[in-house]
């Protein structure tokens, strides 16, 4: 483990994630959340439980992402609030 | 006012996760409680009794196939459950 | 989605890529007992071949390969696959879930006996997760009625 690697990629997943609830466009808010997924696999994978990056990689930022958009599709794409 | 106080909550509730990790083990202790009970054994009779060399596909289909079997379980379930919500609206919409 | 989008650059990118991805998708399941990965991994990435089919081409190309018959039947399958090795332990007295007891039909002993089981086992997780995503995409893309875009295409 090298604890400057692992800073960095869990400072990078706060911000990503403070940005993924600031944003007013939900599709920008899906691939924040996708970024968000990403580094959490990076982070995951740099601690060795390379198993739990894998799905992480696999569901978090690739199938639910799909999931988002298309009930993007069929709601409306800014937020109310 | 409403944020404000939602911001102190959330900073509260912060400072005392922070404190509670200080009390956990380091990471990857070898001496921690997680590792002294029943991981040694895992990762010693692996490949001995199952053959497998990866020791998280053993404990996940084989030592712990209960929780596998339920996890599929789950996705199915929540499957059917998308199924029957969506479809069933939409059948009711339009007859 | 649900409209046919005409564009030839994405149309011949995810022609090339789907293959790769499903090849993928098996190499994942398959090497998931020396290496990480596993059934439910390679599920999801073989259901991610047929939601970039379905996105890049239209929903009816999707379902040209992926029946909705096919898709039910893989849904309740692949917890078949998994309860049924169970179940077949119990069989020749043994535990549930307890593979070693697969020495009965297979010719093999205890130890791999359970490498196998676990195979069966992680194929019935790589269907079910399959089956079960690309049936959780198509409703939601559509609200539920992909089989009245069926049929109005038609």
């Amino acid at each position: 483990m090298i604890a400057a690697l692992n800073l960095t990629f869990l400072v990078f997943a706060v911000i990503v994630a403070c940005a993924a609830l600031n944003v007013k466009d939900l599709l920008s808010a899906i691939v924040l959340l996708s970024a968000f997924s990403f580094f959490m696999c990076l982070l995951w994978t740099e601690m060795g439980a390379v198993d739990v990056a894998f799905t992480e990689a696999a569901v978090g930022a690739g199938v639910s992402t799909a999931f988002f958009v298309a009930a993007i599709y069929n709601t409306t794409r800014r937020t109310k609030d | 006012m409403n944020k404000f106080l939602a911001l102190f909550v959330t900073l509260v509730a912060g400072a005392l996760l922070a404190y509670g990790a200080e009390g956990l083990p380091p990471w990857g202790d070898p001496q921690q409680p997680a590792s002294i009970h029943v991981s040694p054994r895992y990762i010693e009779k692996t490949v001995d009794e199952t053959g497998v060399p990866n020791a998280v596909t053993s404990v996940l289909a084989d030592y712990r196939g209960y929780d596998t079997m339920f996890e599929t379980s789950v996705i199915f379930t929540a499957g059917v459950a998308v199924m029957m919500l969506l479809r069933g609206m939409n059948h009711g919409k339009r007859s | 989605m649900v409209r046919d989008l005409d564009d030839i650059i994405i149309r011949t990118c995810a022609r090339i890529m789907v293959p790769f991805m499903q090849v993928y998708g098996l190499y994942v399941f398959v090497h998931g007992h020396s290496s990480p990965g596993g059934g439910f991994q390679g599920g999801c990435i073989m259901a991610a071949s047929f939601i970039l089919l379905a996105t890049a081409f239209n929903i009816k190309e999707a379902k040209m390969r992926f029946t909705e018959k096919v898709n039910g039947i893989f849904c309740c399958l692949g917890v078949f696959i998994y309860a049924g090795t169970g179940a077949v332990a119990v069989i020749f007295s043994g535990n549930f879930l307890d593979y070693s007891r697969w020495t009965n039909i297979l010719p093999t002993n205890p130890v791999m006996a359970r490498y196998y089981g676990m195979a069966l086992i992680e194929l019935g997780v790589q269907i079910t997760v399959m089956a079960v995503m690309v049936s959780i995409f198509l409703d939601l893309v559509t609200g539920g009625s992909h089989e009245e875009v069926m049929k109005t295409d038609d």
